[in-house]
């Protein structure tokens, strides 16, 4: 009898998560149909976001262009990173102190968003203007470097390095995970035919862990594209696509709702709830895939 | 492993010495020097020539001694180990670049907030005081923060907790696997989906008001994935020996989860449950979406605008005057010591308990 019942209050605990999970999309959808049916501008490829005006106009063009440029440039950081501290501390770090190593990169998964956007304002800013300058002096020839403002704050690329820094603890301890179930036998095996400690890692160690590397990739991704305030507070928040990602401008679908919030009017939170609703899709589907992928190796290794 | 029945080598023959063997290696020595060449290097350039600060100085003394260490590496011992020594090193180098930021913020942080930090910043709110002057405090938001998060802890802990003993005890076949893919995926919900996931749900159409409580409830959707995957690490590692046995005195299984596989668990499982804590402490976005802002104190979580550590930092940081910048930055101080006394606590926790009992340390 007590089982049955605890049996029940476990699985329904379980049930929970899946129903918050579908709740989260209907709430999400049901409440941002109204928006989405009265505007007169095309959701997708409108540029602008006026939704309490008459007639609304407003889309999700910018930004879905400002959260893809700036998560992008997150990964294209974090993830070469990420991956060299993961072989360090598994591979390269004596034993001894590996672990307090793993633990400070770990810690900044614990600074608060909040504060890695003061941080960025205060201390990242001011000193990646000369980098910056430097990019449009003499890489300007490459057109997402070429700066026609002279201005060089509050830029994407500043917001992508702040987001990188954010998410390098979830790929490098995911990354490390795997690294270190890297089979011994096989490694010894190639330093023992004569491989340098690198062509092992080459050949053996990343090989084996390519998974982790592409699903620590994803779901830094994920965490990238949803990151609120850091951007919100880095970022200036215009409405438009630029290449140009050393210059100020770029906006996100999670900074635009938390900077636009407290404004928005009867068809301006239904508006801001819909681009919500993209972002959640868009997380879900890169969840997804990287924990589908980890899965299959999962599998695989099980049936071995 | 060892070749002593190997016939010995007829005297004819000459030896290769080890050195021959294995090639010529740079000497232990080559490491130091080359770093001593690329920071004398960088210091002398930079003495001589205005070069651009700090981030100038240590490109070009990663870049000399790079070409030092790699290019004698090249010339002794060969194309492999100088490719082999670049990687070490540009390995070495990703370590040092993750750590720079940290001690980077936690020193801006200490720096910049310790000269606001006192105790009648931690016991006064800010009302009655302007953007523009100085004083003030965020006791409002230190009380507005730990009701917020005692609450979602309530809320979380054992729906986390229950959803990993089904998972690890019970679960079975396609439920299980759905539950289980679930909350890998609802580790990445973006913060701000939930605090729109609650205002959506719960505000609009439940009718709660925007208040603590309902930051509270968007702050458990963010904990309750991470304390159920903790948890159900550490009840994998509680040994099946441990089961059977008190399977074998007659007891039904949820006694024996209740008594024996929880209790013994509940070292890792305390600590995941404060590290789900730290975590999402800091969480501003959801924040702003489900309560509103005030500079006044409000104990009361259920009704009423209640403001929190992080939405003060926020609003501080939005006022924009020197005065409420540096009050930004002393609640930037404020939460890290709070995460860092949560984080704490949770490795005390941990080292506490691993010694009596073997199981659920991380």
């Amino acid at each position: 009898m007590g089982d049955r019942v605890f049996r029940a209050a476990t699985l329904s605990a379980g049930l929970l998560m899946v129903a918050i999970m579908g709740a989260i999309g209907a709430f999400l959808i049901w409440r941002a149909l109204p928006a989405l049916s009265n505007n007169s501008g095309n959701f997708f490829t409108t540029t602008t976001w006026f939704p309490d005006q008459t007639p609304p106009v407003f889309g999700i063009a910018a930004l879905l262009f400002g959260t893809l440029i700036t998560a992008a440039i997150a990964v294209v950081i974090a993830v070469p990173i990420g991956v060299g501290v993961a072989l360090f501390v598994s591979h390269y770090a004596p034993p001894r102190i590996a672990k307090p190593m793993a633990f400070v990169v770990d810690l900044l998964a614990a600074v608060p968003s909040i504060i890695f956007g003061l941080w960025g304002l205060a201390v990242l800013m001011p000193n990646m203007g000369g980098l910056l300058k430097w990019l449009d002096n003499y890489l300007s020839f490459i057109p997402i470097f070429n700066n026609t403002t002279g201005i060089y704050t509050k830029s994407m690329l500043i917001a992508g390095v702040v987001l990188a820094i954010m998410i390098l603890p979830t790929v490098s301890s995911i990354s490390r995970e795997v690294f270190v179930q890297a089979p011994r036998i096989n490694i010894e095996a190639a330093l023992a035919v004569g491989a340098t400690k690198w062509e092992t890692m080459r050949m053996v160690v990343l090989p084996f862990g390519r998974p982790g590397i592409v699903s620590a990739a994803m779901l830094g991704l994920g965490r990238a594209l949803g990151e609120t305030i850091a951007v919100a507070i880095l970022l200036s928040a215009l409405f438009d696509i630029n290449w140009h990602i050393t210059e100020p401008g770029g906006n996100t679908f999670a900074a635009n709702i938390a900077l636009k919030w407290n404004e928005a009017g009867t068809n301006g939170i239904p508006a801001l709830v819909a681009s919500g609703l993209v972002l959640f899709v868009i997380t879900l589907a890169v969840n997804m895939i990287a924990r589908l992928v980890v899965n299959r190796r999962r599998i695989k290794e099980g049936s071995a | 492993m060892s070749l002593d029945t190997a016939p010995p080598a007829p005297p004819t023959v000459v030896r290769p010495t080890a050195a021959r063997l294995r090639g010529q290696r740079l000497p232990r020595r080559a490491l130091p020097i080359a770093v001593t060449i690329g920071i004398g290097g960088a210091v002398l350039l930079n003495m001589l020539t205005p070069v651009e600060g700090v981030a100038g100085t240590t490109v070009v003394a990663v870049l000399l001694f790079l070409i030092t260490y790699i290019g004698w590496s090249l010339s002794v011992e060969g194309r492999r180990h100088a490719t082999d020594r670049l990687a070490t090193s540009l390995i070495a180098a990703t370590f040092v670049a993750a750590v720079v930021p940290l001690v980077s913020v936690l020193w801006t942080v200490v720096e910049r907030g310790i000269a606001v930090l006192n105790v009648t910043f931690l016991t006064t709110s800010m009302r009655n005081v302007s953007s523009r002057s100085t004083g003030g405090g965020l006791y409002h938001a230190l009380i507005g923060t730990m009701e917020q998060v005692a609450l979602a802890s309530l809320i979380a802990v054992p729906v986390g907790i229950l959803t990993a003993i089904y998972l690890v005890e019970y679960g079975r076949g396609r439920t299980a696997r759905v539950i289980s893919f679930f909350v890998d995926v609802m580790v990445g919900v973006p913060s701000i989906v939930a605090g729109l996931f609650i205002f959506t749900g719960l505000v609009l159409t439940l009718g709660l008001p925007r208040s603590g409580l309902a930051a509270a409830f968007a702050l458990a959707i963010l904990m309750l994935p991470v304390v159920s995957r903790t948890t159900e690490e550490m009840l994998r590692v509680v040994p099946t020996d441990l089961r059977e046995a008190s399977y074998a005195l007659g007891i039904p299984k949820w006694r024996t989860i209740t008594k024996v596989v929880l209790p013994s668990a509940s070292a890792g499982i305390i600590t995941g449950a404060m590290l789900a804590v730290a975590r999402i402490t800091g969480e501003t976005a959801p924040l702003l979406l489900t309560t509103f802002l005030t500079q006044s104190l409000n104990p009361n979580p259920v009704e009423g605008p209640q403001a929190s550590i992080p939405t003060f930092i926020w609003d501080q940081l939005a006022s924009g005057t020197t005065a409420s910048l540096a009050r930004a930055w002393g609640g930037a101080l404020v939460l890290i010591l709070f995460v860092t006394m949560l984080y704490s606590i949770a490795r005390l926790v941990s080292w506490w308990f691993t010694g009596r009992r073997g199981v659920g340390a991380i």
